[in-house]
């Protein structure tokens, strides 16, 4: 309810489920249910912290680094601590390798579990019913509304996400990076190349 | 991908819930697994009557979890939140402009 007026006698009321949400925390802090200095750590983890930039770097060091690749695949959690990144809620990162012969792709049919700390909050498609629905059922043709289009022989595997378990895709290092650095390789790794849904930049 | 496209939330009210029920179960309130489970019983629920966008859908059926959930545990009844929602609506109006909306207590 927007409205203009510079005189207006009251301050602008919020939306209603601004409001519910409002009431729920007054009641759960003043229970001491949850702590208001632990809920501004989580808001600003997840507005201005968390996001695929992370994500790239794991999988640009993935691609230059034989036994961070090699850490990742035998214990995610463990190499992905050492850069300083971990889960919030226990669940157990699983890193999927694209090859020539399989592309992984990455669904939450039950709801919307995400890599979160490797990827930040997903995107409303990845939340979407068409989406959960559909990915499963025709990987293929969802792929092509993004714009991918798989050789014949690459299998499409996809994943479906848990409380537990979340994926991250490692897309395929594109060709012609020889002599990039990680950074120079992060900036090729987009968001939907991590769920599956795209793939790679290719340097320019 | 512009920065807009990446943005996280399209509110704040859904980066709060967002952050209420985060903060809930790393506090030991409940579990995540309890959390998805009925979170995805909503999501099937409302997404019986048209699809869900994944958008303003998404964060309306999240927040009817939190608040179904809280009312069942007891951590907030329906009746309390209901009551805490109507005392903000009366001092968002009675506040005048620019100044802190508080509630008393």
């Amino acid at each position: 309810m927007p409205h203009d007026h510079h005189d207006h006698p009251h301050s602008l009321l919020p939306s209603d489920p601004a409001l519910r949400v409002k009431a729920l925390e007054t009641i759960l802090t003043r229970k001491g249910l949850v702590d208001p200095a632990a809920l501004d750590v989580i808001l600003e983890t997840y507005e201005k912290k968390v996001g695929p930039h992370l994500g790239a770097q794991v999988v640009a060091r993935a691609w230059s680094d034989p036994q961070f690749l090699a850490a990742l695949r035998t214990d995610a959690a463990g190499a992905l601590a050492d850069m300083g990144i971990s889960g919030r809620q226990g669940e157990h990162v699983v890193a999927v390798e694209n090859t020539p012969e399989v592309h992984n792709m990455v669904v939450c049919t039950l709801c919307s579990c995400y890599p979160w700390p490797l990827l930040g909050i997903p995107p409303a498609w990845y939340k979407s019913d068409a989406y959960r629905a559909r990915a499963v059922r025709e990987p293929r043709k969802v792929l092509a509304e993004f714009g991918v289009t798989l050789p014949e022989g690459q299998k499409v595997r996809v994943w479906d996400s848990t409380a537990e378990v979340r994926y991250l895709v490692i897309p395929m290092r594109p060709e012609g990076t020889d002599g990039l650095d990680d950074a120079a390789l992060a900036a090729l790794v987009t968001r939907d190349s991590m769920i599956g849904t795209g793939l790679p930049g290719r340097p320019a | 991908m512009t920065e807009d496209a990446l943005a996280p939330f399209d509110e704040p009210w859904q980066a709060q819930l967002f952050a209420l029920t985060v903060a809930l179960s790393e506090a030991g309130r409940f579990s995540w697994a309890e959390w998805t489970e009925s979170f995805g019983a909503t999501l099937k629920e409302h997404g019986r009557a048209r699809p869900l966008d994944g958008q303003g859908d998404y964060w309306n059926a999240w927040l009817v979890t939190l608040e179904g959930l809280l009312a069942r545990t007891g951590m907030a009844a329906r009746e309390e939140a209901d009551r805490f929602r109507a005392l903000w609506e009366a001092a968002y109006l009675s506040t005048p402009h620019g100044q802190p909306v508080r509630i008393a207590g």
